[in-house]
């Protein structure tokens, strides 16, 4: 089939507009040929015998009359064994393999395979020749890195497919066939390790999609306690600028409790993907004992690389995120950060003269926001396994004002809600989530009863608070300022940790049962003192020693010392269990 | 050979619109006019019509101007005789100094391999206590002063060039008064640090087209010096200015506006500069400090805010001293866990205290009894002012350190500042500095 080509009428910005001769396809990726180079672009408008492009790159140098070529495919992800531990642009460029072939700057108009063809796999038939096979069906696997990586029928093939030919055991590349299948209309077609999905469709070769309701840990205990995040759940991070919401993901990828962690850093800093980059290879995954980043993929369209491709990448990692997903697999994606895709529509809807909506973001942003964290999901796949994605977005809101289009067009759609606060973190309390201001629709790991429990106090706590900045302590009762003292000692203690300690940095689900567990007991219970300094010197003694107890490692002999001092001090002051008669 | 077009077929605003064939987007041109010459870039083809941008306005330009395009994009000359010199938004000389020709770089190159980057290593000094102590200034760093007109931002800028151990010194003044560009220019060369400065100075009073310029031919200077193996600091000073000058282009080119006139890639524009901040592994580096004052000291105002998220953290100078809540660097962590160990431990627990005692201030201010703690945490943040804050406090970050541990010890019992017990034993003054206490009281004395 000849493709269409094309003239270029005009230039604006990253915007150009074509005149073509044949036939086109809104989204295809088509290539602007300037400068000796070619410039890929997708076609987003077509008006008549003008399409319309963003191009993916920097278009100095664009002149009228630059040749145009249209391939008639949609932007697509290469998806097959050798991706994870890479690091992406997005456009699945891989980036270290980049600077070997160009050196230190990005120069444009250079794409490389995204998996090597000369890599050797080690291929192991499963499915047997004369099997009627679907979609997503698994052909045989080859191990990959920590995972047996299932070599999938094509999740694009329509209809089912009688399997005719499947290679023997053996090592294969990415290019050699691996499986031949024939269609009921007796069409044949041959099987890879490594397939292609066009990014912007979601995969849906699953049976049925399962409510989230396996806990997804974290080891940040605000959020596992309080807010919990679900395996196939999805959550956001809104926060202004300096809350601490790049920690908060960096910290989560290391430490969760998933099978693939992918990290999608949409036009942040270069600086924060530097550190997983650098960071993550060094560094052990406690569950496997390999390296972090064996589980990890890294996408990386940061500030300054070519803001057509922010949206790539977030769809780039969605993508990945669900081939693996068909593997069986827990999959987790951090998109950091979802606002700066917004804005980049924002971008191009602008160059398009098309009517804006609220604070010049395209009428549609809800519609794509929606569309994307709808792609997460917990599924049971047509083998009986299941699978998960789970997505975590930040969310970037313009002035630190969560009323804004982006945060609330995506509270609409997610299932957890962080929000950071400004006070917070201008008062060093970290993680800076806000205890009262956010939600969560999952189920928390600790007794859900402690858990209101220590939503009351935080509430009640900050009720004392308020009125105290009226009446003085004075004017308080020491009952009231007791709760205030309690509530003031959960936080502390427990809901802010240092990200930086190395033992406070992550508390795994079994800890944090055991402590919550003690901190909620202690906020039940009813204590005395003469005097409200008397109260405030226990409290500030409780929360040191509490912080040191976050601080040795679980199983220690010093662990088992810190608990026991903790108990001694209560003990001086409790007078019964006034919690257990309110239960 | 070039043509010359003389086909102006709109002038609005700084923008001219000529009929011409086989021009290249970005391509720079010649406007002659009876009002002068001028350089001009072209932001946008259509149809057959290119659009440019006048550096020196469209003032006086006639439908018969001469536009003669030249072939290539912005570019600026590079060597180590830019060393010492001044130019203007066009890359002209400023000073008094011949014309550099060859040796070109463009301008606004291509971004950094984020894979090629490193994660930085290495302290700024700068005898700030506010800023080694508490918000450590990091090689490579870009950090953004927010600031409101009237506060002594570029003289900060200026004490913390000449303290930082750099090799070169690049300025980008946009919108700078007049007098603002002598200060620059006469401080650093009274303390002889000229000889490895370069200056890029758009004044007040130049074209504001120049005022777009700026960062990009600073910055593209200090990418040359830098890739050369040297530590580069840039000095830009004031990006609010710029932004409003993309602002006047986008409003000039009937762009929708996003939020209070600014163009909806504010964002991009911004992070495509700020970006360019990097520490190459085999070679030099740049570190971006940059002046953005808030209109209206409102922080959510579109240019500080977009800033915040695109640097990495940002000082706050506000009634001449370098606010602890809100000041922020994000890469503290990377250099404070090996300065010294109770480093972190004491910039953490001394912003609580302080917060603390905000606090136990508005309670004061309303009329409320103090507490025993009240008054502990009032003479602390009395003393944290004097000692630490004020900006004429010139000390060594260990110096500094020491100092934090003494103003603890004379306000606080240990247990009272939350440290833990091991850093207590090991840094906690001894008690020997007890007769301080009482002076302690005489200062909440004299606050009241």
């Amino acid at each position: 089939m000849t493709q269409s080509t094309g003239k270029v009428k005009a230039v604006n910005g990253n915007l150009v507009v074509a005149e073509f001769d044949r036939d086109v396809r809104q989204n295809e990726v088509t290539y602007v040929h300037a400068e000796g180079l070619r410039l890929k672009s997708e076609l987003i408008r077509v008006r008549g015998r003008y399409a319309e492009m963003q191009v993916f790159e920097d278009t100095t140098g664009l002149r009228e009359g630059d040749a145009v070529e249209f391939s008639g495919e949609l932007l697509s992800a290469e998806l097959g064994p050798g991706l994870l531990g890479q690091v992406y642009d997005g456009l699945q460029n891989p980036l270290p393999e980049l600077a070997r072939a160009q050196g230190a700057f990005l120069q444009r108009g250079n794409y490389l395979a995204p998996l090597s063809s000369e890599r050797q796999w080690s291929f192991t038939p499963s499915a047997s020749v004369g099997a009627t096979l679907a979609a997503g069906a698994t052909l045989g696997s080859v191990p990959e890195g920590i995972f047996d990586h299932r070599i999938l029928v094509p999740l694009a093939w329509e209809g089912t497919w009688k399997l005719t030919w499947l290679a023997p055991a053996g090592e294969y590349t990415i290019q050699d066939p691996i499986a031949k299948l024939v269609d009921a209309q007796g069409r044949e077609r041959v099987a890879k390790l490594s397939q292609r999905w066009p990014v912007k469709l979601p995969i849906r070769a699953y049976a049925e999609r399962l409510r989230p309701s396996e806990p997804l840990t974290t080891q940040v205990r605000i959020i596992d306690t309080f807010f919990p995040v679900a395996r196939g759940g999805t959550y956001c991070i809104p926060g202004p600028f300096g809350a601490g919401k790049t920690v908060l993901q960096q910290i989560t990828s290391r430490n969760a409790d998933v099978d693939v962690v992918i990290v999608a850093a949409c036009g942040e800093r270069a600086g924060e993907v530097v550190e997983t980059l650098r960071e993550f290879p060094e560094l052990t995954d406690p569950r496997t004992g390999r390296s972090l980043m064996e589980r990890t993929l890294i996408i990386c369209n940061t500030s300054s690389m070519p803001v057509a491709a922010r949206e790539a990448s977030v769809y780039l990692g969605i993508t990945i995120a669900e081939y693996y997903r068909q593997m069986g697999l827990h999959v987790l994606l951090l998109a950091d950060s979802t606002s700066r895709w917004a804005q980049a529509l924002r971008e191009v809807s602008g160059r398009l003269e098309e009517i804006p909506g609220e604070e010049a973001f395209p009428a549609y942003l809800e519609s794509v926001i929606a569309g994307f964290y709808e792609r997460g999901g917990m599924v049971r796949l047509n083998d009986g396994r299941m699978g998960s994605v789970t997505i975590g977005g930040t969310v970037s809101p313009a002035g630190g004002n969560f009323e804004e289009p982006v945060t609330q067009a995506t509270l609409k759609v997610v299932g957890a809600f962080h929000g950071l606060s400004r006070e917070r973190s201008d008062a060093r309390r970290y993680p800076a989530i806000h205890p009262l201001e956010s939600w969560s629709k999952y189920e928390t790991i600790v007794a859900r009863e402690l858990v209101a429990l220590g939503r009351r106090t935080l509430r009640r706590g900050n009720e004392v608070h308020q009125m105290m900045k009226v009446v003085g302590e004075e004017g308080t009762s020491i009952d009231d300022f007791v709760t205030y003292l309690k509530a003031e000692y959960l936080d502390a203690s427990y809901l802010q940790q240092d990200a930086y300690h190395e033992v406070d940095a992550a508390t795994p689900r079994e800890r944090q049962v055991e402590v919550y567990g003690w901190i909620g007991n202690l906020l039940g219970q009813a204590l005395r003192f003469a005097s409200k300094d008397e109260a405030r010197s226990f409290f500030q003694r409780l929360t040191q020693a509490t912080n040191d107890w976050n601080r040795t490692p679980r199983g220690s002999s010093e662990y088992e010392e810190a608990r026991a001092k903790l108990d001694g001090m209560v003990a001086e002051h409790a007078v019964g269990n006034e919690g257990r008669s309110q239960r | 050979m070039k043509t010359t077009y003389t086909r102006v077929e709109q002038i609005v605003g700084n923008v001219i619109a000529v009929r011409a064939t086989n021009v290249a987007y970005r391509e720079l041109a010649e406007v002659s006019s009876a009002q002068g010459r001028s350089l001009a870039q072209v932001i946008r083809l259509e149809s057959g019509r290119a659009f440019l941008q006048v550096f020196a306005g469209t003032r006086g330009i006639g439908t018969d101007a001469e536009v003669r395009f030249l072939g290539h994009p912005m570019r600026v000359h590079f060597s180590e005789a830019l060393l010492g010199r001044a130019f203007d938004g066009s890359a002209r000389p400023r000073d008094k100094g011949p014309e550099l020709e060859h040796s070109w770089v463009s301008v606004a190159g291509p971004s950094v391999n984020p894979a090629e980057r490193v994660i930085p290593r290495r302290m700024v000094r700068t005898g700030i206590p506010m800023i080694d102590v508490f918000n450590t200034l990091v090689e490579s760093q870009k950090l953004p002063i927010f600031s409101v007109a009237g506060e002594p931002y570029n003289p900060l800028l200026a004490r913390i060039a000449l303290q930082a151990e750099v090799d070169v010194i690049v300025l980008g003044g946009m919108g700078l008064k007049y007098d603002d560009y002598l200060y620059f220019r006469d401080t650093l060369e009274a303390e002889g640090a000229l000889g490895r400065t370069v200056i890029f100075a758009h004044t007040a009073s130049d074209p504001v087209v120049e005022c777009l310029m700026v960062p990009d031919l600073a910055l593209a200077v200090a990418e040359q010096f830098a890739v050369g193996g040297k530590r580069v600091l840039v000095l830009l000073s004031d990006m609010t200015n710029f932004a409003d000058a993309l602002k006047e282009i986008a409003i000039t080119m009937e762009q929708i506006p996003s939020n209070r006139g600014y163009p909806g890639d504010l964002y991009s524009q911004l992070a495509a500069r700020y970006e360019k901040a990097v520490d190459f592994e085999h070679a030099g580096s740049i570190t971006i400090l940059a002046v953005t004052t808030m209109p209206g000291d409102d922080v959510t105002h579109p240019v500080p805010d977009n800033t915040g998220y695109i640097t990495e953290g940002q000082f706050y100078l506000r009634g001449g001293r370098i606010e602890p809540f809100g000041s922020l660097s994000r890469l503290k962590q990377f250099v404070n866990g090996r300065t010294r160990e109770d480093h972190r431990t004491l910039m953490n627990v001394m912003i609580q205290l302080y917060a603390a005692c905000k606090e136990s201030r508005e309670k004061l201010a309303m009329g409320f009894q103090m507490s025993s703690w009240d008054q502990k945490l009032l003479s602390f943040g009395q003393r944290f002012e004097r000692e630490m804050m004020d900006l004429d406090v010139n000390i060594p970050l260990e110096q500094a350190l020491d100092l934090g541990w003494r103003i603890l010890g004379e306000c606080f019992e240990p247990a009272e500042t939350g440290i833990a017990s091991k850093m207590i034993e090991k840094f906690w003054p001894r008690p020997q500095a007890q007769p301080s206490a009482a002076t302690a009281r005489r200062e909440v004395g004299s606050a009241r």
